[in-house]
């Protein structure tokens, strides 16, 4: 491998900036004449605008513009769209309510924009905000899914009677049934899984500008995908033409899922640029984050899994009702279907699947995809199933997995997945044998004689990344392809760029990229430059999200990299008169085999480029693209289990220990990918055991802060015990999974069956806060 | 508005504010040190932290006047010219970082959690210290390596000195 090639666990490239203080995020940016923008938002959850006066804002000093809904509505800006159309089981489309950039007439969550101040300074913004009067007639609201679905519930959009977005199923009802009627034991359990805010530590922000004589726009943007951004800003929301406007995201300081949406303040932002003829910069804080940025999860789910006398899984049942708040942002429909649904299969052998999904209007803030989006809750529910049928049937659960995995690949489930490759039994096992899951027991019964709970528990998740072939995903709905692109471009002196449509915000990019080229070429990543995150520079990319961009983007980068390699030896091989199939590529050099002579990658390069004695017909220059399109998702997945003491005087929780045990494929950099397990982890523990949205009857969000909404501290999280399984990946050259959302997958799970068993009580919700844990020992 | 002065990273500086600017907005808006950070707005994230008269403050709950005459160290000033400081490199050793956003206010109050330690650290402490500060990327698993291993290059730091 090298000592940066793949499998290398080389230090960050991108660091060196990080760490002193030089990265360049969005709020970092000033531009000459630049103008800030503050947000009037709805102080109710649902309401009538009467009337805005900003007559007195307008006198204030600095104030260079107010703009309100009805002037987005006028100038013909488009309203938001979801990007992924969900057909109900009565074969009618999914009912989309309107949603524009301002609300002109109608707001639908606390938060929602009605106005905007532009001024010279944030402060004059802020300030002017204050003087704008706006009248509301309220309304009442709906402040979750079993306020939405109750007969006689308000009303959030004409188009989508009863508050219902669809009613979408899967798989086969009547075989399912009938593997229920047949059954030996039937295990089932009511669920919710809990909604979260993503809360990426750096807030979402957006300057745009506007040159007029050119009609061009750019927009610096906190994106996970700047070329989605420019396309759905100019295909669907009539802000610009493609060529007219330039996406840049800079350094972002973390997404999660969150910044793969389009929102209202950026389509906002770049409109008023226009309008003011400034600059416009506009920066959220903590709070709007919370009020604006697209929460996760919000399920309400049956479930039911049918067992034969043999304890093998014979059928599973689930009905789901998913929360997608006031309005339908960008793949939110596709979350709690394709995402989630398709998953329930878990790692096992299970003949007859059968889900329903409901999806509907709340008085909330729009849901979407957050880290592990759809898998995270699919995993859960199958996971919480199988403890629940171990307990219920008195076997070991690990046992009861093992019986019941998949064993033969490729495995086609129920509901549309063809797993390709894994080893279950190999992950559980290295997980049991990190945690010492026979000593278990005894561990216990020490607890017990001090008078503490202790409890274990195991989670074997799988997921699906790396979302793809795009046909395949444009049949089941889609508004968009799947696929990647790449560019690698040779400078005449040899040193090497490479333009990718993934975006890094945290995933390490700048070095697992270089780590490839270092592989293929043997040349030091020093040589090589990163280049992402514009639309000006990068052709054209899919982004970041899904655990994607290994799988797809890295996949890109060979498949243009294999272009540049062939041309080269071509060259190579004219120089140096001898044949191209000699040719091999080593340190950096191009040798002929089995001689002694060679020619270096600088000289190779600055041939392509002189031109002057290149193989007759052969193009100047050493540069080529690829466009790679997938042919089927990855499937990383593992076994995760958590051991914890439990006091029952006060309910807390404490971890004694959390293993990992995870299969990722082929790994290019194992440092970073702990890294992204890590964290995925935190995010995973912090669902179960402190994170949560509360909404009050009225709509209003309780959790609007750090102050409210407990996000995990140092001191809530244990240290993690990694290892890794390997079964390589036949779906792409480099054999890699993807590993951003597995711990985020897996681990909600891993703790609640833990304290479950501890307190032994199978009844406890998420978050397990000391509270609910205490008064489920107690009563 | 007024004139407030103060030492900044070594070099005395002067700039004029309104009476209710920030600290951290003076660090950025004023001095372009974009390194210190905003993630939140209720004094709970700890991505400002900068240190004033050697002691780690969050930078979103002074106000710029409150700090005049006082010596400010931020993420910029820490690193010799091209040799970073022990707690840099640990970050970047350790991967103690991922996006970056909240890792300049992590590495500040990590500094002064070892000099307040005199180095004597064990991870419970570190997990403990690091309390104020909010990291949504790595689980801390790594940062709280970042800081023994660095209390550690400190040590050794100080005893060479």
């Amino acid at each position: 491998m090298g000592v940066e090639g793949i499998g290398a666990s080389v230090v960050r490239k991108e660091d060196r900036r990080f760490i002193t203080g030089k990265g360049r995020y969005v709020d970092d940016i000033k531009l000459v004449g630049m103008t800030h923008a503050h947000f009037i938002r709805s102080p109710h959850a649902h309401a009538k605008i009467k009337s805005i006066d900003t007559s007195e804002a307008m006198k204030m000093p600095g104030v260079v513009g107010v703009l309100t809904g009805q002037q987005v509505v006028d100038d013909k800006i488009g309203n938001l769209i979801c990007g992924w159309a969900i057909t109900s089981k009565d074969g009618t489309g999914m009912k989309m309510g309107a949603w524009p950039a301002m609300a002109p007439e109608t707001v639908r969550f606390v938060g929602q924009a009605v106005a905007v101040v532009i001024a010279e300074t944030k402060n004059q913004a802020r300030d002017a905000a204050e003087a704008v009067v706006v009248n509301y007639e309220e309304l009442p609201a709906v402040p979750d899914i079993r306020a939405a679905i109750a007969p006689g519930a308000p009303q959030l959009h004409p188009e989508a009677p009863g508050n219902v977005i669809y009613d979408w199923t899967i798989g086969d009802e009547a075989a399912t049934d009938a593997a229920f009627k047949s059954a030996a034991n039937v295990v089932s359990l009511d669920i919710t899984n809990n909604r979260l805010v993503p809360n990426a530590m750096e807030p979402r922000a957006a300057i745009a500008e506007y040159n007029e004589p050119e009609e061009h726009f750019t927009l610096y943007t906190t994106s996970q995908n700047p070329h989605v951004a420019r396309l759905v800003l100019s295909a669907f929301y009539n802000i610009a033409q493609e060529h007219k406007l330039r996406v840049v995201a800079p350094d972002v300081g973390g997404g999660f899922g969150s910044k793969i949406f389009i929102y209202p303040e950026e389509m906002v932002a770049l409109w008023a640029s226009k309008k003011v003829g400034r600059p416009v910069k506009w920066t959220g804080d903590r709070t709007e984050a919370f009020l604006t940025d697209a929460h996760g999860r919000d399920h309400l789910t049956k479930a039911e899994m049918a067992f034969d006398k043999d304890n093998k899984v014979t059928g599973l049942r689930v009905k789901t009702y998913a929360n997608l708040g006031g309005y339908m942002s960008l793949f939110s429909s596709s979350v709690p279907t394709y995402l989630y649904a398709t998953l329930l299969s878990g790692q096992y052998n299970i003949p007859n699947i059968f889900a329903e999904v409901i999806s509907v209007y709340t008085n909330t803030v729009p849901v979407d995809a957050y880290r592990g989006a759809g898998r995270p809750e699919a995993s859960f529910v199958v996971e919480r199933l199988m403890e629940t049928a171990a307990r219920q049937l008195k076997v070991d659960p690990a046992e009861l997995r093992k019986k019941n995995f998949i064993t033969q690949f490729p495995h086609q489930t129920p509901v549309i997945m063809a797993y390709d490759i894994g080893d279950f039994h190999a992950s559980l096992d290295a997980a049991m044998k990190a945690i010492d899951y026979a000593g278990f027991p005894a561990r216990k019964a020490k607890a017990k004689s001090e008078g503490k709970l202790r409890g274990i528990g195991i989670s074997c998740y799988i997921e699906a990344c790396g979302i793809a072939p795009s046909k395949a995903v444009g049949s089941l709905g889609a508004g968009v392809g799947l696929w990647e692109s790449a560019e690698v471009r040779v400078n005449p002196v040899g040193t090497i760029e490479i333009l990718t449509g993934s975006h890094s915000h945290g995933q390490g990019h700048e070095t697992t990229f270089c780590q490839l080229i270092a592989d293929r070429l043997g040349v030091p990543i020093s040589q090589v430059q990163i280049v992402h995150g514009d639309t000006d520079k990068v052709q054209f990319g899919m982004g970041t999200y899904g655990s994607r961009s290994a799988a797809v983007g890295l996949t890109a980068i060979l498949k243009a990299m294999e272009k540049v390699e062939a041309k080269a030896k071509k060259i190579a091989a004219h120089q140096l008169e001898a044949s191209e199939n000699d040719i091999v590529i080593e340190n950096g050099e191009f040798k002929v085999a089995g001689t002694d002579k060679s020619l270096a990658l600088p000289m190779v390069a600055l041939a392509a480029y002189t031109a002057h004695n290149l193989p007759d017909g052969m193009e100047p220059g050493l540069k080529e693209g690829a466009f790679y399109d997938p042919t089927n998702f990855t499937f990383p997945a593992g076994a995760y289990i958590c051991e914890m003491e439990v006091d029952a005087g006060t309910g807390k929780s404490t971890f004694v220990n959390f293993v990992a045990a995870d299969d990722f494929g082929r790994l290019i950099n194992p440092m970073i990918v702990e890294g992204q397990v890590h964290g995925g982890l935190a995010q995973g523990i912090g669902q179960a055991l402190l994170e949560g949205v509360v909404y009050d009857s009225s709509g209003q969000l309780v959790t609007a802060s750090f102050m409210d909404y407990t996000m995990p501290r140092a001191d809530d999280l244990p240290s993690f015990k990694l290892s890794h399984t390997t079964t390589l990946c036949p779906g792409n050259p480099l054999g890699v999974k993807g590993c951003g959302e597995a711990g985020a997958i897996g681990a909600s799970a891993a703790v609640i069956n833990a304290i479950t068993d501890a307190i032994d009580n199978n009844k406890l919700e998420m978050p397990a806060t000391p509270d609910r844990v205490w008064h489920a020992i107690h009563g | 508005m007024s004139t407030v002065k103060l030492t900044v990273n070594g070099k005395a500086v002067s700039a004029e504010v309104e009476d209710r600017t920030l600290l951290v907005h003076l660090l950025r808006d004023h001095l372009n040190l974009t390194g210190t950070h905003v993630g939140c707005d209720t004094s709970q994230c700890g991505a400002c932290v900068v240190h004033i008269d050697g002691r780690a403050v969050k930078s979103c709950t002074v106000l710029a006047g409150q700090a005049a005459g006082s010596n400010v160290t931020t993420i910029e000033g820490i690193a010799k010219g091209d040799e970073l400081h022990p707690m840099q490199a640990a970050f970047r050793d350790n991967h103690g970082l991922q996006c970056g956003y909240c890792t300049p206010g992590m590495i500040m109050s990590a500094i002064d959690i070892v000099h307040r330690h005199s180095g004597n650290l064990d991870e419970a402490t570190v997990r403990h210290e690091l309390e104020g500060n909010i990291c949504r990327c790595t689980g801390y698993h790594n940062i709280v390596k970042a800081v023994l291993d660095a209390a550690g290059r400190m040590k050794v730091a100080q005893a060479a000195e």
